[in-house]
């Protein structure tokens, strides 16, 4: 088994992998019922916290206490997400720089519940090796900044991992590429994900992968797709359904629930409008059912200003890089989002040449985490990425002014030694502002922190602090201060601005294991019931609606199916659970069918749901 | 390896005229062998050294690879300033362009309190065209006639050829410099990083 694990860590879906010892090939680990991707969903509930696809299942029901996208807050302040914080059924917090969330009655952040996604990938990697995982390769969008990496970093920590290498998700995607077939040449990654948007531009030689430009967005992504589609769908509703809204005096956008029920309707009638020209969409509200046509070409007149924003930043790293896209040899797709169609065009039009996704988009992440952690394991040796620093670093000197120490597309680790004095005698503090970001005014620039050097009492001017930057292969940021007249090291206090202390994280590790959300045992026995209790609630409804629609001998297969399933529910033999859950969904598989094709006959004529709704349902 | 000097770094003398591809050669046999990433088993402070040498070897190649930072470089190594604190080229304006600077300085000036008329946004594009082409120029001979003069010059001679390098790096910075004004007063993008390399 491997000594490190490469995690990628989605806004939408998460995934763990390792390289196979006897065929050296990265392959993702699934889950105990063999689904790879791990969806990026926390829910806080009165049993105990789920993640994954309970946790998924529960975003309309307990919309309020279910996280999701959580990576879009990692290493944010309030001010930062207060315009999409609107959209979000949970509440979001100022903290102190950092937000917080307030589910399930407790107040948490964004690292915690990235924690609880991490941890179920770890017990996962456990369960497949039979051993302890500590550690991890784990992935971040290349445009992340300093306080993001810190964040993911913390959130592994408190999830038990020692987190090895933070890795650029555009970058690992190359090295999983580069392991299967090393084509030599300058290629292109775009990635465009849940909710981050990189482009990197790399060089492939000799088994080197040397970024030559990263740029990126990392608030875009497919979620945008979901949004701006379900902000659409609400207005269309409005304008159909007026009269039921004003007779039960309902403001959708105000009901949570609702909201989310839109929100996911959007985001599986943007899925499969990648493989169909037209889908139809069936909401249930309570009064009424919300029923349309969309097409492709209505998605794409939503999306497009969106999709338009990736062009910027392909541009700016091709220019960084010296590159025109004539230089491109290649180029690379990767992410959920790269699935739809008009992506696809943009970037064929935007390179000349048609781009290429031979690997799952959803798993090359994980892939090449998983090679990163095996070069890292001493494993792989022909292999080295070479990556660089996405944003300027630099220090505010006088008048507000940034001075660029570090350039954007630094190759790291780097470093930079910059001289500081006093100016008043017996001055025993300096006060370092360190900011992240391409504007020249610090007030512009992203704030990473303040670092106060503490040194002995001198005349002004006579001190001389000799001050170490270093950006290491994280690209992480560590300050390391010396005076020179005195050779001591000079003692530096760090003041996160948008991070967490060493002692919260101490707490929070501590606060993990306190957590009465218990064990894998208990946490899996919760997943099992939750998923119990959603088939029930569909099977009741089922019966509910369509019993006179199936013969008297299915609904005593499907009553019997029901009533073991809630004998199993109430004990604690988890597979024998998923067994009885299994059988009702087999129960009611053919009345959901004939129910679908009920609803859909009024609007479709006499077309057989399977045909409207395509493969994907 | 235990030298600083970016051209021992990669065993080179200390002379501008490099080949290309074998630098970039020379630099991924370098990373593999002092990247963070082959020594995780190592123990902590040799770690930390490790991390410090796979810096310089990064940062060594960043300037070798550009010949003009190389230039650069070189007048600060053979006047022995190691940080870049107080030693930023000051910029500084070619004689021969003072009339035309003055009347720039002016049209910038009177850009930055009203409005740009078309006629003034045009002279203002033509002028920044041919600063480019003067930058260009300048970037043309100090790349190439004065690092030949450099690598060839006798011991005794190169303090000349030292104190040429500054005066077309002064040049260099002063014509960067007015060409992100003449950028900003057109409204045009410009960042941090452009604005001060």
């Amino acid at each position: 088994m491997p000594s490190i694990i490469g995690i990628d860590l989605g806004t939408t879906n998460s995934l763990v992998a390792y390289v196979e010892d006897t065929t050296g090939l990265p392959r993702v680990i699934p889950d105990a019922e063999g689904r790879p991707l791990l969806p990026s969903v926390v829910a806080f509930t009165p049993d105990g916290i789920v993640v994954g696809e309970a946790a998924r299942r529960q975003l309309a029901r307990r919309p309020a206490d279910t996280v999701y996208s959580v990576k879009r807050l990692m290493g944010r302040g309030f001010e930062d997400v207060k315009d999409e914080a609107r959209y979000l059924p949970f509440r979001v917090l100022p903290g102190d720089g950092l937000v917080k969330l307030a589910v399930g009655g407790r107040e948490v952040t964004p690292p915690e519940v990235s924690a609880v996604i991490l941890k179920a990938l770890k017990e996962r990697a456990e369960r497949h090796f039979g051993e302890p995982v500590e550690r991890a390769v784990v992935t971040v969008p290349a445009y992340f900044n300093d306080a993001q990496r810190q964040a993911t970093k913390d959130a592994g920590r408190i999830a038990g991992l020692d987190v090895v290498r933070i890795v650029n998700e555009p970058t690992a995607a190359s090295l999983a590429y580069g392991l299967q077939r090393l084509s030599e040449g300058v290629i292109a990654v775009y990635d465009l994900g849940g909710g981050t948007f990189d482009i990197s531009i790399l060089r492939v030689k000799d088994g080197v992968f040397e970024v030559l430009a990263t740029n990126g967005d990392t608030h875009l992504g497919g979620d945008d797709f979901d949004r701006v589609l379900a902000l659409w769908l609400l207005e269309d509703i409005a304008a159909r359904h007026h009269a039921e809204l004003d007779r039960d005096c309902v403001d959708l956008a105000r009901d949570p629930e609702a909201m989310q029920e839109l929100r996911l309707a959007a985001e599986a009638a943007k899925i499969r409008l990648s493989a169909d020209e037209r889908t139809t969409l069936t909401i249930p509200f309570a009064g009424f059912t919300y029923r349309r046509e969309l097409t492709r070409a209505d998605l794409e007149r939503l999306i497009e200003p969106l999709v338009a924003r990736t062009l910027g930043p392909c541009r700016r790293a091709l220019a960084d890089a010296g590159l025109t896209p004539a230089d491109i040899a290649e180029v690379v797709l990767v992410g959920g989002s790269t699935r739809v169609p008009l992506v696809r065009r943009r970037v064929q039009e935007l390179f000349g040449r048609t781009p290429h996704s031979q690997l799952d988009p959803d798993e090359v992440v994980a892939l090449g985490a998983a090679v990163q952690a095996q070069i890292l394991a001493g494993g792989i040796t022909n292999m080295l990425l070479l990556d660089v620093t996405p944003l300027s670093l630099g220090i505010e000197s006088l008048g507000g002014i940034v001075n660029v120490l570090i350039p954007r597309n630094t190759t790291i680790p780097t470093s930079a030694r910059e001289m500081f004095t006093t100016s008043v005698d017996g001055q025993t503090v300096v006060d370092l502002h360190v900011l992240q970001g391409e504007r020249e005014l610090a007030k512009d620039c992203r704030s990473l922190g303040r670092f106060e050097l503490r040194i002995d009492p001198m005349p002004a001017g006579m001190p001389k602090i000799e001050v170490t930057f270093l950006i290491d292969a994280n690209g992480i940021l560590q300050v390391q201060a010396r005076e020179q007249r005195t050779g001591k090291a000079a003692s530096i206090e760090v003041k996160p601005t948008y991070g967490l202390t060493e002692a919260e994280v101490a707490r929070m590790i501590e606060d993990s294991f306190t957590y009465a959300e218990a064990d894998v045992e208990t946490r899996m026995l919760i997943e099992a019931r939750n998923e119990a209790d959603t088939v029930l609630v569909h099977a009741a409804r089922a019966l509910r609606q369509g019993a006179e629609l199936v013969s008297a001998d299915e609904r005593t297969s499907i009553e019997s199916a029901v009533a073991g399933l809630r004998a199993a529910r109430e004990g604690t033999d988890r597979d024998r659970i998923h067994e009885a859950t299994t059988a009702v969904n087999r129960a009611t598989e053919h009345l959901a069918e004939v129910l679908m094709d009920a609803a859909l006959k009024g609007a479709l004529g006499s077309r057989r749901a399977s045909e409207i709704l395509g493969d994907g349902g | 390896m235990t030298s600083n000097d970016y051209f021992e770094v990669f065993g080179l003398p200390r002379k501008l005229a490099i080949d290309a591809g074998e630098l970039q050669r020379s630099f991924y046999a370098l990373a593999r062998e002092h990247h963070p990433d082959f020594h995780q088993s190592a123990p902590p402070d040799e770690r930390a050294r490790v991390e410090q040498r796979s810096a310089l070897v990064n940062a060594a190649y960043r300037t070798l690879r550009d010949p003009i930072a190389r230039v650069d470089y070189l007048v600060r190594l053979e006047e022995g300033r190691e940080t870049r604190e107080d030693d930023r080229t000051k910029p500084k304006a070619p004689p021969e362009l003072l009339q035309e600077m003055f009347e720039i300085q002016e049209a910038l000036a009177e850009a930055r309190v009203g409005a740009l008329d078309e006629a003034t946004r045009t002279t203002l594009i033509d002028q920044r065209a041919a600063l480019r082409a003067r930058l260009q120029n300048e970037d043309g001979r100090l790349t190439g006639p004065l690092s030949r003069r450099w690598d060839s010059a006798a011991p005794a001679d190169r303090a000349e050829v030292l104190a040429a390098f500054k005066t077309a790096l002064a040049t260099r910075a002063y014509l960067r410099t007015v060409i992100g004004d003449l950028t900003e007063a057109l409204g045009e993008e410009t960042d941090a990083v452009h604005h001060r390399n």
